[in-house]
């Protein structure tokens, strides 16, 4: 391999260097300052990060197998962004006495998803992008469990790797299906011997299974909620932001280079799922008291309103995807965030519990309230813009009624938003969360979320750069 | 900087300023010296407005600042304004002066309270100055998503209910808007060509008929719905009763008129054809409004209630001259916007004082009160008398444009629904002296009531400023007609190009 290769692969290069070196310093390091590993791997993953921005030529790899482009390289560095912000959010956690033997852990497997959902992002190969899948799945399990004391966390780790090998096995039943009447993995070749046969559209209903599972698509659902709450906050964030994102961001490739040619039946598949997962997310997530159960039927919600992305197969709809997906990292991990600080600090984590908590703790109450206004769609925050382009998306190709089924969601999904910040602003308590001061990472990640959750939307010029770089069917 | 984009950047300011100072009374200073500055503003671009057209210039929008914002969607943030939106931010910025001094005795949470206020009056004059639909619908919902939390922290009542109810209810009806702006933002270039959030390009245009039956409701109920149209007026009593008082104030007086102008510059100006064609069903729905709000009136026991139900009366009438679709008709309709905003603003802020001496609302415990507070009871009477229409104050200058507008049309449907709708007069009759009966006259039947200390200064400006206007308006209403006649123009000619009538 000549350095050129090299260079294309940077990202998951980086990331299985610094994931080595984290490993090394768990090794060499000394066993009574084992925090610093903190300091260590954040540092390492703001390098990693900073690196991806770098300006880079398209290419592709291994014969088409691992492909570069502009759009590929957004969606990685977007996820970079994201898991640093989780990354730095964890500290906190990490730093709590019962997790300080397992700190460099956490950090390796977290890089090891990450190579995972980059190589499948840069998949031009059906196989390259089954082993990015996996290696992004299987470490993401570890972690679900990772508190290990806990039956919750156990079950969640338990319940994840189950779905997921079902969801895979999913998968490749349908990607043999397509194999066995195209004869091929290459995308560019399946796309061209796509000929809109039934075992083909079979296949590919089985291809879209399994990744509904990924996305948690209605009715494909069902661990979502369990897992979020089994999982310990800052894995739960990082579950329902980078992993649904990575999943997204690949889907939407294949959808637009693999499929083009059956584009009127999986427009309506996605529609009748679009509608589905809108409306049932939206319709449990109402019922719920736990924060991390709330959340995730809040995601399942969110995923729905990303479909309006997919179905015009235009060009916009991508960009929007893509912005969206930007916008729901900041978004999300605030919230996450606020839960994963409250729940380190006080261990509360239900609605009820949160009554009268911006008197004692007017600042995460503020920034709470951000969040869950941006995930509803409220201007002026980057909440807003996603949503409106992605309604637009939809609306350029004449979906109306699709988009009145989502706006009306949008009202669905105010009003349980707000039955959050009823609780913090409105609903008085005799036992509110005390006050306490968060320490600085969490602060500074927080700090990080609520700057892009304000000016992603302002700045347009971010909107344009996404817009620029995606591509229609 | 250009003169309009001031009107989103003071209030920004003053919030940033609010959030700075520390003691409760600075942040209640800043409050009023920002909202001051801000009726000084709207003044110096009246002064402006007059000069320029005084000066020959007839473009239809004056002070046009475009920016482009999202290029590849063609989003621009464009400001601009015609006589229209300049009464209109004339008005928000009274009753918004107005209101902080209503607020003057809010305790609690008194930076936030002021905050969020001062937030919705963002949005609003946002609004007002909007030429672009995407900027507009953002500043709509800028408008209406503070309300949540004034009602539901400083609220009374069943304030969580009606919050909640109010902004959901709103909410829904921007998600119509939504569904609306992106409809006529996709049929804006039937020719081909650029699509265009811009209100005056697309209304060069003739959006394709089809579009247009599909789309004109959906944005008029939008905006209607903000301006309570029958049956979707149900959040307006709770919200207003619960709301505090210069947040009753705002909605009512100001927030409410968004409906009636967004309704006329975006449903009836984009969309004229699909307008006369459907008028007849939104006019139905009007006249139920204005008769069945002042009857509910009648049937209600609290203030407030009375008050929202003679806002949903008022605001009926509003959207009813807008679907008269003649110039006459069209006039009165901005006219009563504006009264409307300013005595309905009154009544809620007298309403409060009231309350604040009394601690009831309901009328039948209260009486007499004319002997014991003369001030606020003489100011009550202005209210109730230019509400219910009476010469020389400006309800009645609105009503009788409106009325008279409407019976210009010759048809049967338009002449019957004209004289349902008049005898909304005799009806707010009914409700007004009633309540001014037995709130005011008589004899005074609580001993403690002696004890009343008459309105306070802030009570005062916030009142006198109020009812000056209503006065001024109803005395020499011609300077408002010149300014907003000539606005009405290229409206007009648009209905007459197709030549409906």
């Amino acid at each position: 391999m000549s350095l050129t290769n090299f260079l294309l692969m940077r990202h998951e290069l980086l990331l299985i260097i610094a994931a080595l070196l984290v490993l090394m310093a768990e090794i060499f390091h000394d066993p009574a300052k084992k925090r610093s590993i903190n300091l260590f791997s954040a540092g390492l993953f703001v390098v990693v990060t900073i690196i991806g921005f770098l300006p880079l030529q398209s290419g592709s790899l291994f014969g088409g197998m691992y492909q570069v482009t502009d759009t590929r390289l957004m969606m990685k560095n977007i996820l970079n962004i994201g898991a640093l912000l989780v990354s730095i959010q964890s500290v906190t956690w990490l730093n709590k006495e019962e997790n300080s033997e397992k700190i460099s852990e956490y950090y390796i497997l977290l890089m090891s998803t990450l190579v995972g959902m980059d190589f499948m992002i840069s998949a031009g190969h059906f196989l390259m992008f089954y082993i990015g899948l996996e290696l992004a799945t299987i470490p993401i399990a570890a972690l679900a469990a990772y508190d290990r004391y806990s039956n919750k966390s156990a079950e969640a780790g338990i319940k994840l790797i189950l779905i997921s090998a079902l969801s895979s096995g999913i998968l490749l039943y349908g990607l043999s299906m397509i194999y066995g009447t195209t004869g091929t993995f290459y995308f560019n070749e399946i796309a061209k011997l796509f000929v809109n046969d039934n075992l083909q559209i079979l296949g590919f209903i089985f291809f879209f299974a399994g990744m509904a599972f990924k996305i948690s698509i209605v009715p494909f659902h069902l661990w979502t909620a369990d897992v979020y709450e089994g999982a310990p906050v800052n894995i739960t964030s990082y579950l329902s932001v980078i992993s649904k994102g990575a999943a997204v961001f690949i889907f939407i490739i294949v959808l637009f280079t693999v499929f083009p040619v059956i584009i009127a039946t999986w427009k309506k598949i996605i529609y009748v799922s679009a509608v589905l997962t809108m409306t049932i997310g939206n319709l449990f997530a109402i019922r719920q008291q736990n924060l991390k159960r709330f959340l995730a039927f809040s995601s399942i919600s969110q995923a729905g309103y990303i479909l309006l992305g997919f179905i015009g197969g235009n060009q916009l709809g991508m960009a929007s995807v893509i912005y969206y997906i930007l916008v729901y990292i900041f978004s999300n991990l605030a919230a996450f965030g606020v839960v994963a600080a409250i729940s380190n600090a006080r261990g509360k984590e239900t609605i009820d519990e949160y009554n009268g908590l911006y008197r004692t703790n007017p600042a995460l109450s503020l920034i709470m309230l951000l969040a869950l206004f941006s995930l509803g769609g409220i201007p002026p925050l980057a909440g807003f813009f996603g949503k409106f382009f992605l309604f637009t998306a939809a609306a350029q190709q004449g979906y109306y009624i699709l988009v009145l089924i989502a706006v009306l969601n949008t009202i669905i999904s105010l009003y349980y938003y707000l039955l959050v910040v009823k609780a913090m602003f409105i609903n008085k308590s005799d036992t509110p969360i005390e006050r306490f001061n968060s320490d600085f990472p969490t602060r500074f990640a927080l700090g990080i979320c609520v700057a892009g959750i304000v000016i992603t939307g302002f700045a347009s010029i971010i909107f344009e750069v996404i817009k620029n770089i995606s591509f229609g069917i | 900087m250009d003169i309009l984009s001031l009107f989103v950047i003071i209030p920004i300011l003053t919030i940033t300023g609010i959030i700075l100072v520390r003691d409760i009374r600075k942040v209640r200073l800043v409050a009023a010296a920002g909202m001051g500055l801000q009726l000084i503003l709207s003044a110096v671009l009246i002064y402006l407005y007059v000069s320029a057209r005084q000066g020959g210039d007839t473009a239809e929008m004056l002070f046009v600042k475009d920016i482009v914002w999202f290029k590849s969607l063609n989003i621009h943030y464009t400001a601009g304004v015609d006589g229209i939106s300049v009464s209109m931010i004339a008005l928000t910025s009274l009753v918004v002066f107005a209101g902080i001094f209503a607020s003057w005795e809010v305790d609690f949470l008194t930076k936030e309270f002021f905050v969020s206020l001062i937030l919705l009056a963002s949005g609003v004059f946002g609004f007002f100055i909007s030429l672009d639909l995407f900027t507009m619908f953002l500043f709509y919902e800028l408008a209406v998503i503070p309300m949540y939390l004034l009602i539901g922290i400083w609220g009374s009542g069943p304030k969580e209910y009606s919050a909640m109810k109010l902004t959901l209810m709103l909410m829904g009806a921007s998600a119509l808007l939504l569904l609306g702006i992106l409809g006529i933002y996709f049929n804006s270039a039937p020719d081909g060509g650029q699509l265009s959030f811009n209100i005056l390009e697309i209304s060069k245009e003739k959006i394709p008929m089809s579009a247009q039956y599909l789309f004109f409701p959906l944005t008029f109920v939008g905006f209607g719905v903000l301006g309570a149209l029958f049956p979707f007026h149900t959040w307006s009593p709770d919200g207003h009763s619960s709301a505090p008082t210069a947040v009753s104030m705002l909605h009512a007086g100001v927030l409410m008129k968004l409906g009636g102008y967004g309704a006329f510059r975006v449903a009836i100006y984009l969309m004229p054809e699909a307008a006369h064609e459907l008028s007849w069903i939104f006019i139905i729905l009007t006249s139920i409004s204005i008769i069945y709000g002042a009857f509910g009136a009648i049937a209600q026991k609290d203030l407030k209630y009375i008050n929202a139900y003679s806002s949903v009366s008022h605001c009926g009438l509003v959207l009813f001259a807008i679907l008269m679709m003649n110039e006459t008709a069209m006039n009165g309709a901005i006219i009563q916007m504006i009264s409307h905003g300013l005595m309905t603003a009154l009544f809620f802020a007298l309403i409060g004082m009231l309350y604040s001496r009394t601690h009831t609302r309901m009328i039948n415990e209260m009486g007499g009160l004319m002997k014991v507070i003369p001030f606020l009871s003489v100011c009550y009477v202005l209210a109730g008398l230019a509400s219910l229409g009476l010469p020389g104050l400006s309800g009645f200058v609105a009503e009788m444009t409106i009325f008279v507008g409407a019976f210009q049309h010759p048809d049967l449907f338009h002449r019957i629904v004209t004289i349902i709708s008049v005898t909304s007069i005799v009806i707010t009759a009914v409700y007004i002296l009633r309540v001014i009966a037995i709130l005011l006259l008589g004899p005074t039947i609580n001993e403690h009531y002696e004890h009343f200390t008459d309105a306070r200064w802030y009570e005062k400006i916030s009142a006198v400023t109020l009812i000056s206007f209503v006065a001024i308006i109803g005395l020499a209403p011609y300077w408002l007609f010149s300014m907003i006649g000539s606005s009405l123009q290229p409206i007009i000619n648009k209905i007459l190009a197709f030549n409906l009538f």
